[in-house]
């Protein structure tokens, strides 16, 4: 398709990165922004986005992503998903290495790369596998893996029991200058258990997961990053507990950064409901405490990126007894108007959620994206910060219905997309 | 959004019969009352009434189970229905076919109510919201979630013997944390008024929040069983050994197991109760379990009258032909 010279006029365009916030227009030609708010000289405009009342943004950046292509791809494909990702304003997303096989050669990271640019709605980017297989025994051709274009290692949701091959897997992937991404769990603490050990666990009979299976093998972690004097990343965290030891590690100047999900942020163990399937998530919804120590940390910039942990499964996978659903929710739909609820319940301003969602995980993952500064790929979500909607699962774009936000209301809806400078979502420019 | 009142028809009367959670004293007294005029029925030499004759009955069992297996088919021959005994294992799951698979296929021969057995907590509850509307569920044990019929027989069992709920003290001792037997009878207690329920036991055998349910730890058995009027013994699984829960069946007996002399700092007309089976020399000595205190067995007689009370009210709701149109 024709790459057009497009105007996106009048809208409120607000990037973090580069402080910007005020009502201006956006010329972009070539995939490319080529100036803000005038043309320039001899811009000759093919197609017109009104942006009028509404909120021009970087594209979102969501760093926590699990496709299912390829190896399941009954429950959704990276068309359908990056499809998804567009209807939802994002425009980069990171996949984790869990698909099958693995992400532990160059070949697959390969293909999902190329699925991707065919679909052409949503840049992929991918993390690795730390170890072959996600096996936890030997570590994977980290080297390769860079090469292709892999922008991170991390074992997954899998652990790696012996710390001792966790040292050498961080040590190794330091060595390629590679961000570990790790998911701190304590295999043996959580016991296989689906919900927070608590009320919930305590009153309906529940194997319960406790907030010490976070807590321990961060404080694991930790340790060895602090040995190490490495660079690590830590993925969806579910306590405040952690957020805590994450600031102090912080404060001790340890490279290390973190990001939470938002249904964490929303959501605690009381949304069990009654055996609610949907609520069957890893890491498991924790206490309403929980919840206030994640949101204090993303407020205080602790925690500083915000991902949809997007998951999507088809319908039989949450139809049995709740301990044998698949965990996980699909969550690209919800990523932005769950944040912009923390807005509009005034726990952080417009300006520092949108950090949250472009540039600052783009500088985790160590991507040039999630900025809108002349020269940029022309990656941009536009939305109507007033519009107010209903989320129904059966209207969702991805392919995995699985929410537990079916029926709530939100206030926010994006109207365009635009990756590389075209409309990968939303109505035709105007000529 | 599922709620709680999924047991309950519109008007408010049994449906599925799930867990004692949100049913009310009213409903629960009813259920032993109607429990106590069916026990009559039990003790005659003929043992029928015809309340559900032509209705379908399928005990669905995917845990193994005698006891209450056979009191569930009794309780049901003795209203007259037909009984179809399926004992699945889940196994049947791992040949592809899914629970609601197998359930939409007995449904498709038209049984009338389902009695359930699962390893799994909130079974039950999952099988209740998929059944068709006409078709009734009882709870015969999920996973470590609930029991509700073994709770409403321990009830009867006790209000046979001490007539009013609201000034007693009950002990339960054992394995908390993974008794669903448990769970129910502390939910039956509090809602028919039950001021003081105790749970005693190791740490490891205890949920981190017992607060949430309203009782009040103790690790100590002669402590917790102080001036009580009943004491529940639970049945512990051997496999919690494995689990690193306990050091051994020795040491558990030691300092948990029910024995003459630690049973006599309870109140002198305390009873002594078991959900079965029990391990005798692990739970309780045999003395006690054979002794005058001992009301284990009427428990399982109990247990059918019980049974028929629940099945009868949960079928009797809709006279014959109002299920078509119902939610």
């Amino acid at each position: 398709m024709k790459k057009l010279k497009l105007r996106i006029r009048n809208g409120r365009v607000m990037d973090p990165a580069n402080n910007i916030d005020s009502i201006q227009d956006i010329y972009i030609a070539k995939g490319k922004i080529v100036a803000l708010g005038k043309a320039p000289d001899g811009f000759v405009v093919d197609g017109e986005i009104d942006a009028t009342n509404r909120i021009v943004c970087p594209g979102l950046v969501d760093l926590r992503v699990h496709l299912t292509e390829p190896g399941e791809e009954h429950k959704a494909t990276i068309a359908s998903e990056t499809a998804a990702a567009a209807s939802a304003g994002i425009t980069s997303l990171c996949c984790l290495p869990d698909t099958t096989p693995v992400i532990d050669t160059p070949a697959v990271a390969t293909l999902i790369h190329e699925r991707a640019r065919q679909a052409g709605k949503a840049k992929i980017y991918t993390l690795g596998a730390l170890t072959r297989g996600l096996a936890g025994d030997q570590l994977s051709e980290m080297s390769a893996l860079k090469e292709i274009g892999c922008v991170g290692v991390s074992n997954a949701l899998l652990p790696i029991s012996n710390t001792l091959i966790m040292r050498r897997a961080m040590e190794y992937a330091a060595t390629h200058d590679l961000t570990v991404f790790i998911h701190a769990e304590d295999p043996w603490l959580r016991n296989n258990a689906c919900v927070h050990e608590g009320v919930i666990s305590t009153r309906y009979g529940l194997y319960g997961n406790p907030a010490a299976a976070e807590s321990v093998a961060f404080a694991q972690h930790v340790a060895l990053i602090e040995e190490l004097g490495i660079q690590a990343h830590f993925c969806h965290l579910s306590t405040a507990r952690a957020v805590r030891m994450l600031g102090r590690a912080q404060y001790d100047g340890l490279a290390v950064t973190a990001d939470v999900t938002a249904h964490h942020l929303h959501l605690t163990e009381m949304d069990f409901g009654l055996f609610n399937s949907m609520s069957h998530v890893r890491p498991p919804l924790r206490t309403q405490r929980d919840r206030d120590g994640l949101r204090a940390g993303v407020v205080n910039s602790t925690i500083s990126a915000v991902c949809s942990d997007h998951y999507p499964h088809e319908s039989d996978a949450k139809l049995a007894p709740y301990s044998e659903t698949e965990p996980g929710i699909s969550a690209l739909e919800t990523l932005l108007p769950l944040s912009l609820r923390l807005v509009e319940d005034e726990v952080l301003s417009l300006n520092e959620m949108l950090a949250r969602l472009t540039f600052m995980p783009a500088d985790i993952l160590g991507i040039k994206a999630g900025r809108l500064a002349v020269g940029d790929a022309a990656d941009i979500c536009i939305f109507d910060p007033a519009e107010t909607w209903m989320l129904s699962a059966d209207r969702m774009v991805s392919r995995g219905r699985n929410t537990p936000f079916t029926g709530w209301e939100f206030t926010g809806k994006v109207t365009h997309t635009l990756l590389d400078g075209k409309i990968v979502f939303g109505p035709k420019a105007v000529s | 959004m599922i709620h709680q009142d999924i047991q309950l028809d519109e008007n408010g009367r049994l449906r599925h019969f799930l867990t004692i959670e949100g049913l009310n004293r009213a409903l629960l007294t009813e259920i032993l009352d109607t429990a106590e005029s069916f026990s009559g029925v039990t003790a005659q030499s003929v043992k029928k009434v015809p309340l559900l004759r032509g209705k379908t009955i399928v005990n669905l069992f995917f845990e193994a189970s005698t006891r209450t297996r056979t009191t569930f088919e009794l309780a049901a021959k003795r209203l007259s229905a037909d009984v179809l005994n399926l004992s699945l294992s889940t196994s049947a799951t791992s040949k592809g076919e899914t629970l609601l698979d197998t359930l939409h296929n007995l449904e498709a021969m038209h049984c009338d109510m389902f009695i359930v057995r699962h390893s799994e907590s909130g079974a039950a509850h999952f099988i209740a919201q998929h059944v068709s509307p006409h078709t009734s569920v009882i709870n015969a044990g999920d996973g470590q979630h609930a029991h509700p019929t073994q709770a409403l027989l321990d009830m009867f069992t006790i209000r046979r013997h001490k007539l009013d709920f609201t000034r007693l003290t009950v002990a339960i001792v054992g394995d908390i944390l993974h008794s669903r037997v448990a769970r129910s009878q502390i939910h039956a207690m509090t809602t028919l008024g039950v001021p003081e329920i105790r749970v005693i036991g190791p740490q490891t055998l205890i949920p981190v929040k017992p607060e949430s349910l309203g009782v009040h730890v103790y690790h100590d058995l002669r402590d917790g069983l102080r001036g009580v009027d009943v004491v529940i013994m639970l049945r512990l699984q051997k496999e919690r050994m494995l689990g690193a829960m306990l050091p051994s069946e020795h040491e558990y007996f030691r300092l948990y197991g029910l024995t003459e002399e630690k049973l006599a700092v309870t109140k002198p007309d305390a009873i002594v109760m078991h959900p079965g089976p029990i391990n005798r020399g692990v739970e309780m000595d045999s003395a006690v379990a054979d002794g005058q205190r001992s009301v284990i067995l009427q428990q399982v007689t109990h247990g059918i009258a019980v049974r028929m009370a629940v099945m009868s009210m949960a079928m009797q709701r809709h006279p014959v032909g109002a299920a078509a149109g119902e939610k």
